[in-house]
């Protein structure tokens, strides 16, 4: 026993070459976000309080999550995110949110003041206001990176735009800048308490090129973003894949129901995830962490009360 | 070869007062949808398709609470949420905030099959309902008599109820005969009546679909279960279910997903997972859900107080039920 705290930036494509100026300040934001998270947890904050900081990551540019999020395909921002308390499963999700600065903050509100768990578009941004929340112009969340992703995927038009013909769900590559920077997945933190009490919370601004209203798996329970008293997780990857593979449900149904142990659940829903579709952060009730991915890389940073702590992008998969 | 089997449901919690009018009434829509759906899976109409099919007939007819004769919002307007699922390779799609878009399972299969994503909302799902031509009409169209005063009520007795947690056993005195409740509404209001549909056919290949106006009442952009695959629906190479019920319990206990879990990770069998899922997943929420299995099995199971439902196998077995 003993607290954890995982955090991930995303997981894809994430090119060997990319250059320092891209990876540090990455590797810094996972960092202060963890060190935050260590902070609390050894304040004694309680689990939600904890992974509710992943809002620093909303708030660094460099992660796909609040200012820094991936544009729909009219250029606009429609910001997603979650948040689940394993100890009583209560959860709240928001999804077409626009002008708050904090998606994981609205989140956190719907589940603790509405009788709703997920509210979406105006609804979401009338309820922000009615409770107060800081909101913004959307420019606020755009940058120059992220209209040049959206340019170039749609000059490759990756993401089908003629809906009259039938596709295969050919899911597109990541839209990346000509240096290889891509702008992927989704930001998350999982933590677990010295009492065995757990919490997750996601957040993203979805896909490159997205249609208007597209949800992806962040928002649902089950998909990206799960937590009961066994574990809690937060995936990132391919939206359309992790939904169709309830990949945070199944680590903890498959802990639960084939006995194995949080990095063998991890690493065996991961596989069943057709390759460099999926990556996720989990932790237990007794303190395990587990990061597993299918993909080429995940930005991710961990913590133990042992004083284990690591930060990584590559390494071997299904860690 | 399999078999083929069928059930659909038209909600789960109902008013035990309910008047055996409505009752008689439901009972005979629900068997006319079978009758189309047999009548379909006897000509080999893949499962997929017997969904769409007789979710559709249950949207169009006004008597449950999806497509015409949708709950309301607390607007007084109506807000749509549907999804579908086809086992064989789990392809899903959804939809929620459909506010003039006649039939919403359709349009979640659209998504499925049209479009490079899984779900889809308000304003898009309406864009892309447009660009795909599927048949629109104006929200009115979807906005019946019997539910503008349902919601009338709903407003007055949650003017009563300030929390919505605080039972009110004993207390309330708006016109409730039975002091069940479900979403913190009295059952006489609340009537979720979400309906779905889930087939297997004779290859063996299961399908689930779901639609609903969601809870009466609900704020606007509110979205339940309905839309959220693995909790309202869920389907996969070994079954096929679709749930109703309170959409929050719904929801945190991702009840359609955990029937197929607990069969595929503890090698239970259709009728024992769906038993085991309502026992043990559901805690304070009251839901209920139906299932058939690969195999040509169909179960259904409720921890409500009456579900609409009725089911039918290639072997003859055919039931319609409400209690």
């Amino acid at each position: 026993m003993g607290w954890a705290i995982a955090v991930h930036g995303g997981a894809g494509d994430i090119p060997l070459s990319l250059p320092p100026e891209k990876r540090l300040p990455r590797e810094a934001g996972l960092r202060r976000c963890l060190d935050v998270g260590i902070a609390a947890l050894k304040a004694h904050n309680h689990p939600l309080d904890v992974v509710e900081l992943v809002r620093e990551l909303e708030n660094n540019p460099h992660f796909n999550a609040g200012k820094g999020s991936v544009l729909t395909t009219s250029g606009t921002v429609e910001m997603e995110a979650c948040i689940m308390d394993g100890k009583t499963m209560k959860c709240g999700a928001v999804s077409g949110v626009s002008t708050v600065v904090n998606a994981i903050s609205l989140a956190r509100l719907v589940m603790d003041k509405t009788p709703h768990i997920y509210l979406a578009f105006d609804g979401a941004e009338a309820f922000a206001r009615e409770q107060g929340l800081e909101t913004v112009e959307m420019s606020h969340f755009i940058t120059p990176e992220n209209i040049e992703r959206l340019k170039q995927a749609q000059e490759a038009d990756r993401v089908q735009l003629d809906y009259t013909q039938p596709i295969q769900k050919e899911v597109p590559k990541d839209a990346a800048l000509a240096d290889g920077d891509s702008q992927i997945g989704t930001v998350g933190c999982v933590a677990v308490d010295n009492e065995g009490n757990l919490a997750t919370a996601t957040s993203t601004g979805g896909i490159v090129n997205k249609m208007v209203g597209r949800i992806g798996d962040t928002p649902i329970i089950g998909a990206g973003t799960y937590a009961n008293h066994l574990c809690a997780v937060s995936a990132t990857g391919r939206g359309e894949a992790i939904i169709r593979g309830t990949i945070a449900r199944d680590v903890a149904a498959v802990m639960e129901f084939k006995g194995l142990s949080l990095k063998e659940a991890a690493a065996y829903v991961i596989d069943q995830v057709p390759r460099g579709n999926a990556g996720l952060v989990a932790v237990s009730s007794t303190g395990e962490v587990a990061m597993p991915f299918n993909t080429t890389g995940m930005f991710r940073a961990c913590a133990t009360e042992d004083g284990y702590s690591e930060i990584a992008i590559w390494d071997s998969p299904t860690k | 070869m399999g078999a083929w089997a069928i059930a659909v449901h038209g909600g789960a919690g109902v008013d035990p007062n309910l008047p055996k009018e409505r009752q008689d009434e439901a009972k005979r829509l629900l068997t006319r949808c079978l009758d189309i759906g047999i009548s379909a899976l006897r000509s080999n109409v893949p499962a997929i398709d017997v969904v769409e099919l007789v979710v559709r007939e249950l949207e169009t007819d006004p008597l449950f609470n999806s497509g015409r004769g949708s709950a309301l919002t607390e607007k007084g307007t109506v807000e749509m949420e549907a999804s579908i699922m086809d086992g064989p390779k789990r392809r899903c799609g959804a939809v929620s905030g459909l506010t003039t878009v006649k039939n919403p399972i359709s349009l979640a299969r659209l998504v499925m099959e049209k479009s490079p994503h899984s779900y889809l909302t308000t304003p898009g799902a309406e864009e892309f309902a447009k660009k795909q031509g599927v048949e629109m009409v104006d929200n009115d169209y979807f906005i019946t008599e019997d539910n503008v005063g349902m919601l009338k009520l709903a407003k007055e007795a949650n003017s009563i109820l300030f929390d919505y947690r605080i039972p009110t056993v004993g207390t309330c005195g708006a016109a409730v005969d039975s002091h069940l409740q479900m979403n913190g509404l009295p059952i006489s209001v609340y009537a979720p009546e979400t309906v779905g549909c889930v087939v297997v056919d004779k290859e063996g290949r299961c399908a689930a679909g779901t639609s609903t106006g969601g809870l009466m009442n609900k704020m606007s952009g509110r979205i339940g279960d309905s839309p959220i695959i693995g909790a309202g629906t869920y389907a996969c190479e070994l079954c096929g279910v679709s749930c109703t019920g309170e959409g929050e319990a719904i929801i945190r206990s991702t009840l359609a997903r955990d029937v197929a879990a607990v069969m595929e990770y503890k090698g239970l069998n259709l009728h024992e997972a769906v038993d085991y899922v309502i026992k043990n997943r559901l805690d304070e929420g009251k839901a209920g859900l139906i299932a058939v299995s690969k195999n040509g099995e169909v179960a259904c199971g409720f921890n409500t107080t009456g579900m609409f439902r009725g089911c039918a196998t290639e072997g003859g077995f055919m039931e319609v039920g409400v209690w």
